[in-house]
């Protein structure tokens, strides 16, 4: 086969042997890819005209249609006005959001105490260090739904009745429906403290940069953390003083059958951040434990030698170093973290999954559009968040020189 | 686009509705040789299996009656236990031939979803339980409360409407199964529990403490529950509604489990069409002429079927009210088998 390309001779002129075309590698390579591509395009379509004949024989109504139409059920918890007249495409909304909250809320929460945990299992402390591997390896090796369940019924059954509400200093309440905060009302005033705040995070940029410049060339270094006291908290709480204080609180009440007033946070809601953060920082855990024992010991060693403390070696040194391998298994973590809260449904969470595919799709009986749409949503959450790390993990890339 | 975004959709969510639909459902259960019957997760009295693991319920008994009446065997059948939420998915995917579990005819389901409904098997209607320490006497007085319930029913519906059509306020807190619904309403979550009226009194039987609670005399809908089928197939939609007509007949003429043997020697000529010794009323549906006689000698009529599970002879002692038959103030009527 290799008879005609490999003549020593061919190389010297420069027209191409003849061959068939079903010899050449190259027209049988398009040959094979356009076989491929006509295969799945195939399938694709007979699959979706067998789904649409049997929906046209069974006479299931089928298009998006139904968006519009009017849900006729009730949501709990909802971070946007939403009526029982309102429409499934406001309900698919209600519970795109509160997948988004209890998604952000727990990655925030787990990247914090998976850090934490990751450090801890590196700890010189006995203790701390075996704390920490049972931590990591009780959580990784158990069900997710079944931690849910755990944290769910834990939470809920360890909470006092809502008539025997505990109630926490600073107008605060607890029980069996949640947590009950006092809810704030800002004041038209209130802006200006929003302004010193957005300005002295501006200024503190402005001087770590200075402060960076000024180091470089004369190698003083700038006190950055008294100024980012002094510039984001100490700064905006003048001016909220100076303002006239202008936020006020409702406080919660005791009502006949629940508390009134105030902002309730869900025992749902609880539950499932609280169940998420647990389980992903197990595995965030992981992922920063080996970032850092990836770096090499000799770095270390490198920046002791130099002269560098401890404190400054972890921070200049190992971090930026460890990032590089971090990074991409945090991004899946997260990315898990939101497939994840698709388990709401267990203990009764109205997330998109719960609400859309659940009630709506029970409702308008619409499976095929209800699960693309929920698929889509999902795939769009994802890549989102994949190319924000991507363009993270590529600003923290090492710079070769 | 909308085309193609239905095509996308089609094609990822191929699994759902692979099967084709047919419109043989008579023939290709006779050649499994079962039925596939969608039963609910366990409501006391109406799908609910014991601890051998055999399914009991006024809706398995449609499930035997059709078995019945095909195999002579009501054991015939693959119990597809189903949540309220994936109930009508697998029904349409022809994962079940018959969907038997607490369903309520609506007219969205009879149409847009591609069902076809045509026998109640149980008239019922919606209500509320509480705590008995509340004090509370009628569902008018639930402003403000918190209400568990299950997700994917009419149920969650006619609650929107009925706090809505009296302006109260309530919070819904909805679960996907039963189970998990009385779990969190037993566990304070919830200070009121709703669904259909004969599912509150078999969950408050099972409760920790059924005297602590209290079912409201109110009924806030109607909800009719019967068999469901896909469309498109008469042969086997007429099976499953001449199932539960054959018992209501049974029942008007005195048929009985226990006197089916003399019955067949009967000359009254309506016990004759119903038993098979007369005319050839089964083969029309393609079943045998002692269809009927073989669902009695099974199941008994539908008086003994409701006695049994929801009745007087059951732990829920439910009394026959709107299921009674129509000679007798109630509603159940058959149209005569000729």
């Amino acid at each position: 086969m290799s008879s005609v390309d490999a003549r020593p001779g061919s190389a010297a002129s420069v027209e191409k042997p003849r061959v068939a075309f079903w010899n050449d590698p190259e027209k049988r390579g398009y040959i094979f890819q356009a076989v491929l591509l006509a295969a799945v395009v195939y399938f694709v379509y007979s699959a979706a005209d067998n789904a649409l004949a049997n929906l046209q024989k069974q006479k299931i109504a089928s298009g998006f249609g139904f968006w519009n139409n009017t849900a006729g059920f009730d949501i709990g918890q909802r971070l946007i006005p939403y009526e029982t007249t309102s429409t499934y495409g406001r309900a698919f909304w209600v519970g795109l959001l509160n997948t988004l909250l209890v998604a952000g809320v727990g990655i925030f929460f787990a990247t914090i105490l998976g850090f934490i945990i990751g450090i801890a299992r590196l700890s010189k402390n006995w203790l701390v260090q075996k704390l920490a591997t049972i931590y990591v390896e009780a959580i990784r090796n158990t069900p997710l739904l079944l931690q849910l369940l755990f944290w769910y019924n834990a939470v809920l059954k360890a909470l006092p009745e809502v008539r025997d509400s505990l109630a926490i200093p600073g107008g605060l309440f607890l029980n069996t429906r949640g947590l009950f905060v006092p809810e704030p009302s800002f004041g038209p005033s209130f802006s200006w403290v929003l302004y010193a705040l957005g300005a002295g995070i501006l200024g503190y940029f402005g001087f770590s940069r200075w402060a960076k410049a000024r180091q470089a060339a004369t190698g003083q270094i700038a006190p950055l953390g008294l100024a980012a006291l002094g510039l984001i908290v100490v700064f905006p709480v003048l001016v909220y003083f100076l303002a006239g204080s202008p936020l006020s609180f409702s406080v919660p009440e005791l009502g006949r059958f629940n508390i009134r007033g105030g902002v309730q946070v869900y025992p749902e809601f609880v539950a499932l951040v609280v169940g998420l953060t647990i389980y992903t920082a197990a595995f965030i855990a992981e992922a920063v434990r080996a970032g850092i024992q990836a770096v090499s010991k000799g770095q270390t060693e490198a920046a002791y030698a130099l002269g560098l403390r401890p404190g400054p070696t972890l921070d200049l040194v190992v971090i930026p170093q460890a990032m590089r391998v971090i990074i991409p298994p945090l991004t899946s973590n997260y990315l898990n973290l939101t497939k994840n809260s698709s388990l709401a449904v267990a203990i009764g969470y109205p997330d998109l999954v719960q609400v859309f595919t659940g009630t709506v799709l029970n409702q308008t009986g619409q499976a095929l559009e209800v699960v693309a749409i929920t698929m889509l949503v999902y795939l769009t959450i994802s890549l989102s968040t994949s190319l924000f790390m991507n363009w993270y993990n590529a600003r923290k890339a090492l710079v070769e020189r | 686009m909308k085309k193609t975004v239905l095509a996308l959709g089609a094609a990822v969510a191929l699994a759902v509705i692979a099967a084709p639909a047919s419109a043989q459902t008579l023939k290709t259960v006779k050649d499994r040789g079962v039925v596939n019957c969608g039963v609910g997760t366990g409501l006391a009295g109406f799908s609910i299996p014991d601890n051998q693991g055999t399914w009991t319920g006024i809706d398995v008994d449609v499930c035997r009656a059709v078995a019945a009446a095909i195999f002579d065997d009501p054991k015939k059948i693959k119990f597809v236990s189903l949540s309220a939420k994936d109930r009508f998915t697998a029904l349409q995917a022809g994962e079940v031939d018959l969907l038997s579990r607490t369903t309520t005819w609506t007219l969205s389901r009879d149409t847009s979803l591609g069902f076809n409904f045509g026998v109640v098997n149980y008239y019922d209607g919606q209500g509320f339980m509480v705590r008995k320490k509340l004090g509370i006497k009628s569902s008018k007085e639930l402003a403000g409360a918190t209400v568990c319930t299950q997700q994917g029913t009419t149920t969650e519906l006619n609650l929107a409407d009925y706090f809505r059509a009296n302006n109260l306020k309530y919070e819904p807190v909805t679960f996907a199964t039963n189970d998990e619904t009385v779990k969190a309403y037993e566990s304070g979550r919830c200070d009121a529990f709703t669904t259909d009226a004969s599912g509150l009194y078999a969950e408050r039987l099972r409760l920790a403490n059924p005297e602590d609670h209290v079912v409201l005399p109110d009924i806030i809908s109607k909800e009719p529950l019967g068999p469901a089928v896909r469309h498109g197939d008469d042969q086997w939609f007429d099976i499953v509604k001449w199932a539960h007509y054959a018992m209501v007949t049974a029942e008007e003429l005195g048929v009985t489990q226990a006197n089916l043997g003399e019955m067949m020697k009967s000359s009254n000529p309506e016990i004759k069409r119903l038993v098979g010794t007369e005319g050839k009323y089964g083969e029309a549906m393609g079943l045998t002429n002692d269809w009927a006689a073989r669902i009695v000698k099974h199941v008994g009529n539908y008086g003994e079927a409701f006695e049994r599970n929801v009745g007087m002879a059951s732990r829920l002692k439910i009394a026959r009210g709107q299921n009674a038959l129509w000679t007798k103030g109630g509603l159940q009527y058959a149209p005569p088998i000729r």
